[in-house]
């Protein structure tokens, strides 16, 4: 069975629809990004898929016994307040609650996983800082961080690489491709970077005006995907 | 000096050091979540409705305020976090009905059905607190200190998801933490508190509690434990200071209290400010 399989899936805000009829699939292990213009509806598609709102019609199953508990999410904005006091660690180390359950504190795996995936972004510098003083960028990795740290089967990813340099943007692409490709998990990725996308994908999901899912392959000889490349 | 060591030796005055220490303690715990939650108003609305279960105790006779001020005050949390969620423009007017109501309503009660001769001594008291806090029983004593070692055990043990949930609340959701039930904690703790803080500084004086020490710490520390724990310690200070010079002075309690911790707030602003000026 597939680890997670939208039906007939029906996105929107206020009874007013956004997407329609949206089908795929994902299989344990699959790379999928979807692309699409600003506007068409991937990041609601995305916190649709986590919950975080109901859909307008249609069905989401998961399978594979995945977990809550197991998907790690990077949103595309935070609403983080502009004076909240918290250091870089302390967010990245958030990540690891759903590994935690109801213990009250962290274990050290959970403390030493922080502590990789930190060095992994570059982030053992800025540990102690505050993060409303870092950068745009920095930010980013911050959050980053956190989302690997809860990740163990299922990682969804809302433009990663919005804000990053071209060398930690290629550093990211690598670690998520290894991530896919050595431990097994999961990718959903929404993109902008169609190239990228088809450089590392399995899958292409597609929203806007026509909606197109298949594998990679299948993308490029759509006229779609022949356009775009 | 010899005199406030000799009220010391007073149980009544130990019982009231106990009683503010423990609810300087949970109420800054607690300030530190709910300010930066965006959640004082509801601190500030609950502490009006507690005043409202007050009168209302008082015109039943009750043996025990607590025992209708406490779940009244607990259920009115429930309700305003409910109300807050599904309707953001409205929540805000819900809580000023509520609270606005619950404080006309109350003096209203304590009018129609006066309990002594003086009632606006009675409203004042209830309102800053006054000398209630010198007049508890070791009833009431062992009644806070249980509620206060609960809550504070109940932030330590989930301080974590506490964090997380205050943080980015649509993060922890995605990964599987219940947000619902630790903002409902959160609120049933703030409830609790303020309706134990009604005796030490009055509903009147209650934000103050929650909201200053927390924002003095913010002035100074970056990193979420950091500011938790001096709010805490900064509260508890204040609290104590507060009372020890309203005792030995015979100042309102409730109202030295706030001004001990408006001057922590000041000192702090300065200190941050400093910080800011050399670092840069
Ligand atoms: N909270 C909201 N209430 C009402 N409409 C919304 C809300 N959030 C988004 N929308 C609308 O839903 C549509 C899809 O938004 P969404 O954020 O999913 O787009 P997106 O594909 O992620 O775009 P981008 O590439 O810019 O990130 C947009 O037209 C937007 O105006
Ligand atoms: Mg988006």
């Amino acid at each position: 069975m597939a680890q997670l399989s939208c039906e007939k899936l029906s996105l929107g805000y206020e009874g007013h629809e956004i997407v329609g009829d949206l089908t795929f699939s994902v299989n344990a292990g699959d790379y999928l990004c979807i692309v699409g213009e600003n506007g068409s509806g991937k990041s609601t598609l995305m916190k649709t898929i986590l919950g975080l709102r109901a859909p307008m019609g249609g069905e989401i199953r998961v399978g594979d016994g995945l977990r809550r508990n197991e998907i790690g999410y990077l949103p595309q904005q935070t609403a983080v307040q502009r004076d909240f006091p918290a250091s870089v660690r302390e967010i990245v180390l958030s990540g690891c609650q759903g590994r935690a359950g109801l213990r009250p504190f962290y274990s050290r795996d959970e403390k030493k996983l922080a502590a990789d995936n930190m060095e992994k972004l570059g982030l053992t510098a800025l540990s102690g800082r505050c993060y409303r003083d870092l950068s745009g960028g920095q930010q980013q990795r911050v959050l980053l961080a956190r989302a690997l740290c809860a990740t163990r089967k299922l990682l969804l990813l809302d433009e990663p690489v919005s804000g990053l340099d071209p060398k930690v943007t290629a550093e990211l692409y690598l670690l998520i491709e290894r991530l896919n490709a050595d431990d097994g998990i999961t990718v959903i990725m929404i993109s902008h970077d169609v190239s990228a996308a088809l450089r590392y994908a399995s899958h292409i999901l597609h929203i806007g005006q026509r909606v197109f899912f298949g594998t990679r392959d299948e993308y490029l000889k759509s006229a779609k995907g022949g356009a775009a490349t | 000096m010899n005199q406030l060591s000799l009220y010391l030796r007073f149980p009544f005055v130990q019982y009231a050091l106990i009683v503010g220490t423990l609810i300087a303690l949970c109420s800054s715990l607690l300030g530190v979540t709910l300010v930066l939650k965006r959640f004082s108003f509801i601190g500030d609305g609950l502490s009006h409705v507690a005043f409202g279960a007050m009168a209302a105790a008082g015109v039943m006779r009750l043996s025990d305020n607590m025992a209708l001020v406490l779940p009244v005050t607990v259920l009115c949390a429930v309700l305003l976090l409910r109300v807050g969620q599904n309707a953001k423009i409205q929540g805000d007017a819900s809580i000023a009905m509520l609270s606005v109501g619950a404080l006309a309503l109350g003096y209203l009660l304590m009018n129609l059905f006066p309990t002594s001769s003086n009632v606006s001594g009675d409203v004042c008291s209830t309102l800053f607190g006054s000398t209630s806090i010198l007049t508890l029983s070791a009833r009431d004593v062992w009644l806070c200190s249980v509620l206060s070692v609960l809550s504070v055990g109940a932030f330590v043990f989930f301080y974590h998801k506490i964090f997380a949930v205050t943080f980015d609340e649509a993060f922890a959701r995605a990964a599987g933490t219940n947000a619902g039930l630790y903002n409902l904690l959160i609120a049933v703790m703030i409830a609790v508190i303020i309706a134990l803080a009604m005796n030490l500084v009055g509903s009147l004086l209650i934000s103050a509690l929650v909201v200053f020490p927390a924002l003095s710490a913010m002035r100074i520390f970056r990193s979420f434990r950091a500011v938790t724990i001096c709010s805490a310690c900064l509260s508890v200070c204040c609290t104590l200071a507060g009372m020890l010079i309203a005792i030995a002075a015979a100042t309102p309690v409730g109202a030295t209290i706030v001004a001990a911790d408006i001057a922590a707030f000041a000192v702090f602003s300065a200190v941050g400010a400093l910080r800011e000026r050399n670092f840069l």
